[in-house]
């Protein structure tokens, strides 16, 4: 009797569910458009949109990227077409794919936020929303939704309050206990994690003495940071109940597999897209291999079995 | 067609010290790089540099490309040690070119430095068109004499650069802009029966365009700015314009003179 090895790879979060654990992260993939030339948008987990905001924004003056060893820091400030641009001009074509559609979306207040998640709510096509309270990049007191657990449990709450969309909840690794924050989006009525968001650096030109971003700080991304992820990850696997998406750093298939063993359902490549824009693809192929070769049935029955 | 293809190196010849021209071979069909659009070369498999780096296309030769570039970091530093028969992995051609083919009007072209590499691709092509061809006139300022250059390529095309150098070993000394300037007053030329196209560092390219609204001169700039994705997602290589913030690797390189914020 032919025993056909099988690999699978489904995931659930939340209500969502996903064919593999693979998504793009937010702000590395646009709006999908640019990538379908070079990857099938079917194959992938999930699309998550560059971050989106009840009205356009235009974003920090340039420059806006610096390369560093083994990472790179921007400094977009969030620009974006806004939100009723979005789905007019670029939801229709992200409807036609088979790949669920997780829009990531901040506000600049609390009222911000809840109006922006009822906009969304309504929407056709859109599967869920990952919440961005940790961007680095915005004016100085932001930074307080990803940080203060009393204004990250309120505006949570109140986002939740908005929809019954799966709601993601992205946070920030600038904090000194992410798996509190973690919990807080849990207790406020989050159905997952994701994380991490850039962490907060600067690097100078030596010549014009000058910050290298015109913003002066930026947020790290890249292979750079892929160890500070995994441990905050196997932080929140360790004390939620809900699922943990992972990111940071990931351009491998290694390196995704890394990040589950962790303890996360589904992992988000940013940087890894600008390396190569068939990143996503080789690895949910790489995870298949693996999982096939090391007899592992279950994506599930990797999640979180690092052997501590 | 996805533009991710990988090409071997045929030849990387350093021409002066630090400057290199680099001829590919793709190993698959590529669509063809119009005059100031440009590729992101993968330089090294490793993690540091980790980003593509942009370089405009300078040629193109039975199918193989040619970028001319001067080493200025790391990255460059990298490709100018590869040798024959090494693989390069690209995305490209990217970017928009510079428009060109309908205009009746007498061209003006500028090239600062490294400027010349589109540059010289526009005056090649332009070359091509049959005649009627518009006539060419090709502004080159260079660091020093053995920085300028192309001078045999352009002779062969029928292109005998007007040549300022800073130290002024070759051609006039001074900035090319301001030969550019006096050349606009000398010969009280008709502005609107001649257009720009201009490349080089920022300062060149400032002074430039204040010259071009000064002069009611119309044309096109090429412009550089740091990149990470140079497919138009990751929002890094912004330049400011009248319009607001544009994309230097989708609306740009090339971009018309009088919409740059300086
Ligand atoms: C559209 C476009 C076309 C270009 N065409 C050419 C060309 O034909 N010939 C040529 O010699 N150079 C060209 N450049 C500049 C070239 O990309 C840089 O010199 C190169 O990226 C420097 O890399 P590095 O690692 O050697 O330098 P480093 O200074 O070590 O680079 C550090 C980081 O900054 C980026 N960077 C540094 N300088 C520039 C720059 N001027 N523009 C964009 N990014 C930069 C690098 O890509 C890298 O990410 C072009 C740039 C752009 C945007
Ligand atoms: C250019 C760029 C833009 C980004 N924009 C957003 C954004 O709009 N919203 C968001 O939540 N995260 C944004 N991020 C963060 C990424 O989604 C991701 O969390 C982070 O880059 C770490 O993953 P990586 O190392 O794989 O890139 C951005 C990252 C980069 C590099
Ligand atoms: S380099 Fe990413 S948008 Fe231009």
């Amino acid at each position: 009797m032919a025993n056909k090895k099988t690999a699978d790879l489904k995931v659930n979060l939340g209500k969502l569910k996903l064919k593999n654990p693979v998504m793009t992260a937010s702000g590395t993939f646009g709006y999908g458009d640019e990538y379908s030339e070079f990857i099938d948008i079917n194959k992938l987990g999930a699309v998550v949109v560059k971050g989106l905001s009840l009205k356009p924004k235009e974003g920090n003056p340039p420059p806006r990227i610096a390369e560093t060893p083994a990472g790179m820091l921007n400094a977009i400030g969030l620009q974006n077409i806004g939100i009723d641009s979005f789905i007019k001009k670029k939801l229709p074509f992200l409807r036609q794919f088979k790949t669920p559609v997780i829009v990531n979306f901040f506000g600049d207040s609390i009222a911000e936020y809840v109006k922006t998640a009822k906009k969304l709510n309504a929407i056709k096509g859109i599967h869920a929303l990952e919440m961005n309270i940790s961007c680095p990049n915005k004016q100085a007191g932001w930074s307080i939704f990803g940080t203060d657990p009393k204004v990250t449990f309120k505006v949570v709450s109140e986002v939740r309050k908005m929809t019954d969309l799966t709601l993601i909840v992205k946070l920030s690794p600038n904090v000194t206990d992410i798996a509190l924050m973690a919990r807080v989006a849990e207790d406020a009525g989050a159905d997952a994690v994701s994380l991490i968001n850039t962490l907060t650096g600067m690097a100078i030109d030596i010549k014009t003495k000058r910050p290298k971003l015109a913003n002066i700080t930026g947020g790290l991304s890249g292979p750079a940071v892929k160890p500070v992820a995994v441990r905050m990850v196997w932080e929140c696997y360790k004390s939620l109940s809900i699922p943990v998406i992972g990111m940071g750093g990931i351009i491998s298939a290694a390196d995704a597999i890394e990040f589950i063993l962790a303890g996360a359902s589904a992992v988000a490549v940013g940087t890894g897209n600008f390396i190569n824009p068939e990143a996503t693809v080789n690895i949910i192929k790489g995870i298949k291999s693996f999982m096939l070769s090391e007899g592992i049935k279950s994506i599930k029955d990797l999640r979180g079995s690092v052997k501590c | 067609m996805s533009r991710l293809f990988k090409a071997s190196v045929s030849e990387n010849k350093e021409l002066i010290k630090n400057h290199y021209l680099l001829t590919l071979n793709p190993l698959k069909k590529i669509k063809k790089p119009e005059p100031g659009q440009f590729f992101m070369l993968s330089v090294d498999k490793g993690l540091d540099p980790l980003l593509k780096r942009p370089l405009s296309i300078h040629r193109l030769t039975g199918g193989n490309l040619q970028f001319l570039y001067r080493v200025v970091g790391s990255g460059t530093n990298i490709l100018s040690e590869k040798k024959t028969g090494d693989i390069l992995e690209l995305i490209g051609p990217l970017g928009k070119g510079f428009p060109f083919k309908k205009t009746q009007k007498n061209i003006i072209l500028v090239a600062g430095g490294l400027g010349i590499a589109p540059i010289f691709a526009l005056a090649e092509t332009l070359a091509k068109i049959p005649p009627p061809a518009p006539p060419v006139l090709l502004f080159q300022g260079a660091r020093t004499e053995d920085e300028v250059l192309c001078i045999d390529k352009l002779k062969s095309i029928g292109i005998d650069p007007i040549i300022s150098t800073d130290n002024g070993t070759l051609g006039e000394k001074g900035n090319i802009v301001s030969v550019l300037k006096k050349y606009l007053t000398r010969h009280s030329l008709p502005v609107n029966r001649y257009i720009l196209y201009a490349c080089g560092p920022e300062p060149m390219l400032k002074s430039l365009s204040s010259l071009a609204i000064k002069h009611k001169l119309k044309g096109y700039i090429a412009l550089e700015q740091h990149m990470a994705c140079g497919l138009g997602t990751c929002l890094g290589c912004v330049v400011n314009t009248i319009d607001g913030y544009k994309r230097v690797c989708k609306e740009g390189p090339v971009f018309p003179i009088e919409k740059i914020v300086w």
